[in-house]
């Protein structure tokens, strides 16, 4: 259970923790949409280069950032295999039937590889730096101009944050609900497709069973202590940009006016 | 059946920024036959120590020994079924490992898994559902329609279904009402009078006092003091400063004690104390 690195914050106090949960939220996004701008191996070099300036900043280590890739391995792979297999144009080095590689074929294959891995690296550089309550908040924060056509920003946020907020609960509670399990002589991931999906009962239904009672004891708690609806309701963390944050706008705006300067 | 540990330390979340100690450098040998009491604060490790007497952890490093099994950090995960057969464990709160359509299902679980024909298991369903103090007709009921302290009665009878060699507790009597603990108290003692090996942790001194033979107290991961609880409950003022407590009567004993009263060695049950105080008093021998 505690090989999923997308989603786990490491707590620390670099510069990249201390940035509004809003700037980190939108940067990321940001930053997907113009890694497209680059289109040849001046711009791509760039964007690598800026990117590994920006992590070592987060002082969270190397290795997380590469576990973070292994869920993705497979897609990068197929990605990258299809380009290089399908994309024709250039020098042919090899043919066959369908199949052919090609130097541009190879090329794209290599910028895509590249794109994919900086785009990962960046979201698990938010994830890794960011608590999920104050990725939370700033959903709510950067919804909060749709409440004026009536979208429930606040009640959307609640569930949001609450959702987040019993992710690690459930998976300790799958972790000791497998425990008693194998200590029943239960033996999760072995033995044959039908063995494994015989072992499913006994771990989801403890879970369903628990999800229902937390959710059912966490509302009954909260309309015990007056809760109704989200509005009018002041918050204990309080989101502000700060000059951190005017920093990052402007690297990233830099790296805009530098891709466009060397794209072709 | 002994279970000895052998310089075992156990770090979660090893290789992380949030590593944290479950156990350090902890050897101590759990002996066949014997009623194990471990004690300790909340997160002193108890817990952790408890799961590696199956094998759902194994040590970071160090040798775990369960019978004639060796279990090291590189023990694979393969082939310990033999291993939790021996070793019944009930875990803090078991109620919430229950998940079959009707009770009769849910203890036979443990015994089908092991290879225990169905009729057999059936059998031994009925036998321990019985023995844990409830009714027939729970059987054939949902355990979800159960109380939540009948629901951990079922899981008692699931693991003693198993018939394990080593009987692991893990404050199997926490949130019962104080006429369930002493039942299930009782079955623990008689179980343990028939030959089972039975380790349990618990927070209630007064327990410990009655049924264990040996004592494990806990501190910060590591065990701190291992005795007969005799020994271990005659220095009060340690097991304070280690946020334990002391048995009632002892705590009773402590105070007459102040009051001038001498005894060459606290008491730690109820007739061991009126025997003292029979004595100092001049009366005739306490029956
Ligand atoms: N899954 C886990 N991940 C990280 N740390 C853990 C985990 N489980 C326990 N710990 C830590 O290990 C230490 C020992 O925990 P353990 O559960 O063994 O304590 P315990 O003695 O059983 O406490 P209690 O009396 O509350 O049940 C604690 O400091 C706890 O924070
Ligand atoms: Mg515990």
């Amino acid at each position: 259970m505690n090989k999923m690195i997308l989603g786990r914050y490491i707590p620390g106090d670099s510069f990249i923790h201390r940035l509004d949960p809003r700037t980190k939220l939108l940067a990321t996004f940001y930053y997907i949409a113009v890694i497209f701008l680059a289109n040849n191996w001046q711009s791509y070099l760039l964007a690598t280069v800026v990117t590994l300036a920006i992590i070592p900043v987060s002082k969270v280590s190397l290795r997380f950032f590469l576990n973070g890739l292994l869920p993705v391995l497979f897609l990068i792979v197929f990605t990258v295999l299809i380009q290089v297999f399908f994309t024709t144009g250039g020098h042919v080095y090899w043919h066959w039937g369908w199949l052919s590689v090609t130097s541009l074929g190879l090329t794209n294959a290599g910028f895509i590889f590249v794109r994919l891995v900086l785009i990962i690296f960046m979201s698990t550089l938010l994830t890794l730096t960011t608590p999920s309550l104050s990725l939370a908040d700033a959903v709510e924060s950067l919804l909060k101009p749709l409440a004026k056509i009536h979208f429930p920003v606040t009640e959307v946020a609640l569930m949001l944050s609450i959702a987040l907020r019993f992710v690690p609960t459930l998976l300790d509670q799958t972790t000791k609900t497998m425990n008693a399990q194998r200590a029943r002589g239960v033996d999760f991931g072995s033995g044959g497709l039908f063995k494994q999906v015989k072992t499913i009962v006994p771990l989801f239904i403890p879970l369903f069973v628990t999800a229902f009672t937390m959710a059912d004891e966490l509302a009954t708690a909260m309309e015990a202590r007056g809760y109704r609806d989200g509005y009018g309701r002041t918050r204990f963390r309080v989101l502000r940009y700060g000059r951190g944050d005017l920093l990052a706008a402007v690297v990233l705006i830099l790296l805009t006016l530098g891709l466009i300067f060397l794209r072709n | 059946m002994d279970i000895t540990f052998d310089h075992v330390s156990y770090t979660y979340q090893a290789n992380t920024p949030m590593a944290g100690v479950g156990l350090d450098d902890v050897s101590v040998t759990i002996h066949g036959g014997a009623y194990t009491a471990i004690i300790g604060h909340t997160g002193s490790g108890k817990s952790t120590l408890l799961q590696h007497l199956n094998a759902l952890l194994k040590p970071t490093s160090g040798t775990v020994r369960i019978g004639e099994r060796m279990i090291t950090p590189s023990t694979s995960n393969k082939n310990l079924h033999p291993l939790r057969k021996k070793v019944g464990m009930v875990f803090q709160f078991a109620e919430s490992q229950l998940f079959a359509a009707t009770v009769r299902e849910d203890v036979a679980f443990g015994p089908r898994n092991f290879g225990v024909s169905a009729e057999d298991a059936d059998a031994l369903a009925v036998q321990m559902v019985a023995r844990v103090g409830l009714p027939e007709d729970v059987l054939d009921r949902s355990p979800f329609d159960l109380s939540g302290g009948q629901m951990r009665r079922v899981a008692i009878a699931g693991v003693l279904a198993m018939q394990p060699e080593v009987l692991v507790l893990d404050e199997p009597t926490a949130g019962l009402d104080p006429a369930g603990r002493r039942e299930m108290m009782a079955l623990f003692a008689k179980l343990h009078a028939d030959g089972q090996t039975i380790v349990l942790v618990t927070h209630q001194m007064d327990d410990v006092a009655d049924f264990a033979d040996d004592v494990l107290v806990m501190d910060q991961g590591k065990v701190v003091r291992q005795g007969h609880p005799k020994e271990i409950f005659q220095d009060a003022q340690w097991l304070l400063d280690h946020q334990l407590g002391l048995p009632r009567t002892t705590q009773f004993a402590l105070r007459l004690q102040q009051k001038g009263f001498k005894f060459d060695h606290l008491p730690l049950t109820t007739p061991e104390l009126a025997q003292m105080l029979a004595e100092q008093l001049g009366g005739a021998r306490h029956e």
